[in-house]
């Protein structure tokens, strides 16, 4: 029911756990299976310099939130907001249908701590121009 | 590689010596037991014996065992089939029953007949006090699992047949997990109706049998030639049949040395355990429970991702949590012993079986606890360092 790539990530996760004093953190939970993702980011110079995650949840939920880690290292805020949901699944060859929303929910929790930072840096203005999607609100219910 | 299937709640394999006196049937003894000439007396001489022998393991006559496509169909059957001579009224079922009982309870539901679902303490018995005040003047049947599939807990069947009967109301009970494990007898339970699956007792899949009380009327749900004294038309499923006759017997001539000897090994494995992973709660009667039956919860961290490294270590189990289940519910079983949304994400279900070795639990045991541990260095819900 995984990919191959899934259960990589599920079994050799990159980038656990929870940076120390971090820049930005953003958590998000699923009402729907109850998973919960939190991912906390260092950056410099606009650029996502670290990154690491916790997560409660399924293969897919921990699978998906490795996955995002690797993706962003190093992107500019701007191009890490681009990454969406979808990206992350697709990038990990694909979720089995009922998990595309459930534990699909990294990207979310990226770009909330994106806002973090951002709030915390005092750069509030910026918040709309560099997250076009913020998830609605941090509960977020999918269906 | 390591392989220890510790999942035989959920099906065992078949035998080879039921497998054996199956294969005839198939190419050479392949019979229709509705025909006269030899090949088909053959064949239903060889169903007739499986008859016997399964209403042999459960102290039945061999006219009260009806063969269908499984314990599904029997549940079915069972709640259905009795209930379809009445006019809508009520009837009973516990919290915990399985789907094949729960799901028909539904259908029946939508037919317009009120149903009573009667909650269970937290070790998964029965609130014998509550079942005993559901019954109704128009109350036709009470369902009662005789033991539960996720937890293992047994159900007192024999007093809650009796409380039945006295409020004028027929009992049927799910034995799918009990028959092969524990000694059942259908008379010391007095029940009307009972349920078997052949593939929990290392028989084939797609078949199974409800014993029906001599009396108990039924309503068919399949019809056409009439099969099965009426009750379940179509082709005897002849090699299906012989092999769940073969199994039960096997089961029966086994059964006062598995039924030890798993009790050992379970209490192993289960002491194994909450020995040597903290916040671990043990599910399901600490006594009353199937011999084979190890379930638990484990805080901060969920199912499926418990299930799946252990299955990358070669240990087949299963869970209750939402996330490892089609639908992305919790199990109903998890949730009615009074656990939060949160625990039965942390269930997991270890059943053993014949072939399960000391040598396999004391592994598990090994192995469990450092996956604990990585998971819970992963859990954002998990504090301690
Ligand atoms: C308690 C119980 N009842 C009924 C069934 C259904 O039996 P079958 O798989 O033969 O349809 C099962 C097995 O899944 C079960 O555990
Ligand atoms: S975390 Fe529940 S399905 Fe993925």
């Amino acid at each position: 029911m995984y990919t191959d790539l899934v259960m990589d990530h599920f079994s050799n996760p990159r980038n656990v756990g929870e940076i120390e004093d971090a820049d930005g953190v953003g958590q998000i939970g699923n009402p729907v299976c109850g998973d919960v993702m939190r991912i906390s980011i260092d950056v410099d110079d606009d650029r996502i310099a670290d990154v690491k995650f916790k997560t409660f949840g399924c293969g897919a939920a921990v699978a998906t939130s490795s996955m995002v880690t690797e993706m962003v290292k190093g992107k500019t805020l701007a191009e890490a907001a681009e990454i969406s949901n979808r990206a992350v699944a697709d990038a990990l060859g694909g979720l089995p249908p009922n998990k595309m929303h459930c534990s699909n929910l990294a990207a979310d929790a990226l770009h909330l701590a994106i806002q973090d930072y951002l709030v915390k840096a005092g750069r509030e203005a910026d918040v709309p121009q560099i997250l076009k999607a913020l998830p609605k609100d941090h509960a977020h219910s999918s269906h | 590689m390591t392989s220890v299937y510790f999942d035989h709640a959920a099906t065992t394999p078949v035998d080879p010596r039921v497998l054996e006196q199956m294969l005839p049937f198939f190419c050479e003894r392949y019979g229709n037991p509705s025909e006269v000439h030899r090949l088909g007396r053959d064949a239903r001489t060889a169903v007739e014996r499986a008859r016997a022998q399964v209403a042999a393991g459960l102290g039945a006559g061999e006219k009260e065992i009806v063969f269908t496509a499984g314990g599904t169909e029997a549940d079915n059957l069972a709640l259905i089939g009795y209930l379809q001579r009445f006019e809508p009224g009520h009837f009973i079922i516990s919290a915990i029953e399985h789907p094949a009982v729960m799901e028909a309870a539904r259908a029946l539901n939508r037919l317009g007949w009120a149903v009573d679902f009667i909650p269970v303490d937290g070790d998964g018995v029965i609130d014998v006090d509550a079942y005993e005040q559901a019954f109704r003047d128009d109350t036709k049947l009470a369902s009662v699992m005789y033991a539960n599939n996720v937890v293992g807990t047994i159900q007192p069947i024999a007093e809650l047949a009796r409380v039945a009967h006295e409020k004028g109301a027929a009992f049927h009970t799910d034995a799918v997990q009990g028959v092969g494990s524990v000694p059942i007898d259908v008379g010391a339970l007095g029940v009307d109706m009972l349920t078997l699956s052949g593939h929990k007792l290392y028989g084939p899949k797609g078949i199974g049998a409800l014993y029906v009380k001599r009396g108990t009327r039924l309503t068919p749900l399949i019809h056409g030639g009439g099969h099965e004294r009426r009750l379940r038309s179509g082709t005897e499923n002849v090699p299906g049949i012989v092999g769940l006759g073969a199994a039960v017997d096997l089961a029966q001539a086994q059964l006062a040395e598995t039924r030890p000897r798993l009790e050992a090994l379970r209490d192993r494995l289960a002491r194994g355990v909450l020995e040597s992973v903290p916040d671990v709660k043990y599910l399901g009667h600490p006594t009353e429970r199937l011999p084979g039956n190890v379930a638990f919860t484990v805080r901060y961290i969920e199912g499926e991702s418990m299930l799946l490294q252990l299955d990358a270590h070669g240990f087949m189990v299963s869970s209750g949590s939402a996330c490892a289940s089609g639908s992305l519910e919790p199990s109903h079983v998890i949730l009615a012993l009074g656990l939060g949304a949160e625990e039965a994400h942390g269930s997991l279900r270890l059943t053993l079986g014949r072939e399960n070795t000391r040598e396999e639990a004391d592994a598990f045991i090994e192995v469990f606890p450092p996956i604990v541990d990585k998971l819970r260095q992963m859990s954002p819900l998990y504090v301690k360092g």
